[in-house]
Order: structure tokens, then sequence, then C-alpha cells
């Protein structure tokens, strides 16, 4: 790390936790470099393997508890998608499964402290919003063909609105996938950021009298914080795949 | 990425510093490393390979196995209420047989003690008719034994007054008649 010189002070560094830096020294990020991003993606490959291969390995009728912890989350999201997109969007489960599984385990693994969050990065959250608006604009003309347009066509309101709301309905459509992306990153990074400044706080009292009361309040701070970002983590993770459920369901079933 | 963007240091004093420096930081690299796009291109190629590696745990191993867990269950849960119910309607009929058997096993009990009865009865019967039998016999025999004494008594009452007739007749000095008193004795006993 750089020079956090304690002797000078607090040291504030919020966004210095999501910097992308190369594994094995050196400064430029080519695409192909080991980066801490390689490192924290290949640690949530490795849980979700952990989980749902191993932790089911023993295929018990009555589970073990890390099975059941596998087969609540299967039964979470294939409940999700048969809910909210329908039944023949089943056979579309396994992406939003893998959607579910990477940001869940991205999420939680951010928030270990030293941990470099994935998901706080619109790089990540972008590539993965676009998937979803790419693959399910596909689905749309594939399933239904020109009449998947019919989507933005509202036949429930009255004529003479309806090309007005259709302008409204495409501009929405393609604001999805930025709002989807940035509603992910947005909420991981600003979390993080805040903890951090609150973390900056919590030496003071090392420095400066104010800090007896400056220090226990952010260390308060730091564990509310904590705990409302394990709620954040798994609610955008739900919010993620909901959207991308309800995504599917219109290309499925573009009639209002 | 120079060392200098983590100089960024601040303190709460030196609050000018802190304005200056953190400008410095944002002109290198606009304040949040999200927005680095000499990065892009290494996260998304990491992130696709991360998903695609997700994607093929999940679908080729996790995904079947979970599935064909919960689907075991369901079958194991169904079967055995199946069993449950066959085994219940066992039993109801287990316990109505038992029931029949004990019902069974009852009329023969009753029908049993009934000719036991019955026979005892017979048996008491044929024994009482026995013992009268042998005690009217008995008693019978007893009268004929009474008549029989009576008779001797009377002869002999005959006997002893004939002999007591001649020795008074001799007493009053006459001879007697054997024969005549005999008579008279027999007489008077008669009359």
């Amino acid at each position: 790390m750089a020079t956090e010189d304690h002797s000078e002070g607090l040291v504030f560094h919020p966004m210095d936790q999501f910097m992308v830096k190369p594994l094995f020294g050196g400064d430029t990020v080519g695409m192909l470099t080991p980066t801490n991003v390689t490192l924290w993606m290949a640690i949530t490959v490795l849980c979700i393997a952990g989980l749902f291969v191993f932790g089911t390995r023993g295929r018990a009728i009555v589970p073990s508890r890390t099975q059941s912890i596998a087969e609540l989350a299967y039964g979470f999201v294939h409940k999700m998608v048969e809910d909210v997109a329908g039944k023949d969007a089943l056979k579309f489960f396994p992406y939003i499964f893998t959607l579910f599984c990477f940001i869940v385990f991205s999420n939680m693994l951010g928030l270990l402290p030293k941990a470099f969050t994935t998901t706080s990065h619109i790089a990540v959250t972008g590539v993965l919003a676009l998937a979803v608006f790419i693959t399910v604009t596909a689905i749309g003309f594939i399933k239904n063909g020109a009449s998947f347009l019919s989507l933005f066509w509202v036949s429930s309101a009255p004529l003479a609105l309806r090309p007005v709301l259709a302008v409204i309905e495409i501009i929405s459509y393609f604001v999805r996938p930025v709002s989807h992306s940035i509603r992910l990153a947005g909420n991981m990074m600003a979390g993080h950021a805040v903890i951090k400044v609150f973390a900056a706080f919590a030496p003071l009292v090392l420095f400066s009298a104010v800090g007896v009361v400056v220090t226990p309040l952010s260390i308060l701070a730091i564990t509310a914080m904590y705990g409302l970002e394990v709620v954040v983590a798994f609610i955008q993770a739900y919010v993620f795949t909901i959207l991308t459920c309800v995504y599917l369901k219109d290309a499925l079933h573009p009639h209002h | 990425m120079a060392n200098t963007t983590h100089d960024t240091a601040a303190t709460l004093g030196h609050g000018a510093d802190h304005a200056a420096q953190a400008a410095g930081h944002a002109a290198q690299s606009a304040g949040m490393p999200q927005l680095d796009l000499s990065t892009f291109a290494n996260q998304i190629f990491w992130l696709v390979v991360a998903l695609i590696a997700i994607y093929f745990i999940l679908s080729r191993i996790a995904l079947p196995r979970i599935s064909g867990i919960l689907a075991d269950r369901q079958g194991k849960i169904t079967s055995d209420l199946a069993a449950a119910e066959e085994l219940k309607a066992k039993a109801v009929e287990a316990e109505k047989a038992y029931n029949e058997a004990l019902a069974n096993a009852r009329a023969q009990a009753a029908k049993i003690i009934a000719e036991a009865r019955a026979e005892i009865q017979a048996d008491l019967d044929k024994a009482m008719a026995k013992a009268d039998a042998e005690i009217a016999a008995k008693a019978a025999e007893s009268a004929k034994r009474i008549e029989e004494i009576r008779a001797n008594a009377a002869k002999t009452v005959a006997e002893v007054a004939r002999e007591a007739a001649v020795e008074i007749v001799a007493m009053f000095g006459a001879q007697a008649d054997e024969q005549a008193v005999a008579a008279a004795v027999e007489a008077r006993l008669k009359g």
C-alpha cells in the first residue's frame, strides 16, 4: 500500500479499496494481467463450487447444513423465475441462477475486510446488465418476431396517446441496462466508501482529545453500516435477479 | 498507476492540503477507480471467464444434482405417505380380524361351558337316580327285617305266654293240657 503515514493524522482513502491492481507487481493493467479482480472472481467461483458442488456431494434425502443452503438458494431463485417470468422461462433458470450466485457471492465476499468488491465496478455490472439486455431483446425477437415491438405499443391506452407512450416506452427500455448496472455498482460502492470514511475517523483518539467521543461513535457507525451492507449485499443481488426475470417476462410475453 | 495517487492523505487539520491533493487525485483518475477505462478490458475479460466457469459448474454439475435431490425427496415423501396409508389400512384390517377371532373364541368358550354344564348335570342326575334307587332298596330291606323281627316277636310272645300259662296252671296244682293251653293262649292273643 501507499504511505499510510499515521503520524500525520487521519488518512482518507475511501476510494482506494476499489483500485484495480496487478497481483504480481507492475503498474500496467493489460487485459490478461492477473489482478485483484482475477483473485476475487476466482474466490467467488471457488465459493460457488464449494457450496453447490462440494456442499451437495452427499445427495442426502435429509440434507446437511450446506446442502440445505444450496437447496434454499436453488428453490429461492427457481420460484422467483417461475413466479415472475412464468413456467416457460425456466429453461433460462441456469443463466439467471449464474447471475444471482455471482452477484450475491461477490457482494458478500466484498464485505470481508481487505476484500475487493468486483460488483462495485461499473465495468462488471455494466457487462452483466448489457448481457441481460441483449439476451432478453434477442429472445424477445426470436420468440415473437416483429410482434415483440407491441411491447412499446400500449394497446390499453387511448389511440392518440399511444405514439407518445411508445417513445417513452422505448426510452425506458433502453435505459434499463443503465439503471440495472448503476443500481448495483452504486449501492456496493457507496456502502463500502462510507464504511471506509468512518474507518478513517476511528483512530482519531490517537491524535486528539475529540477522539474520545468520535472513535466509539465511528466504530458504532461502522458496525451499523456493516450490518446494513450485509442486507444491501443480498437485496441488490435479489433486485438484479428479479429485474432480470421481469425483463425476461417482457420478452416472452410482450403483450400487456 | 503511480504511487502519488495513494498519497492523497489528508489530515483533519489540513483541509486545504486535502482539497488540493484531492483535486490532483481527481485529475489523475477522475476520483473513482470505477471510471478508469484502462482497467475495463481486464475486468471484463476476467468477468466473462468467471461467469462461464460458474455457468458450467452450475448447469453441468450443481443444478442437475440439486433438482435430482429435490425430486428424490419428493418421490420419497410421496411413496412413504402411500406406504403409511397402506400400513394403516393393514392395521385396521388386522384389528378387525383380531376382534373377529376374539368374538369367535368367546362363542366357542360359551359353547364349551354349556356343554360341560349339561354333561355334569346328566352325570349328576344319573348319580342321584342311582343313589335314590339304592336308598329305596335299603329301605325296603330294612322294612322287611323289621317285619321279620316283629313276626318273630309275636311268635315269641305266644310261646312265652303259653309257657307262662302252663307254669301258672301247674302252680295252681293242676295238670294242664299243653294243647288246650296253647289253643287258649292263641285265642287270647288273637282277641
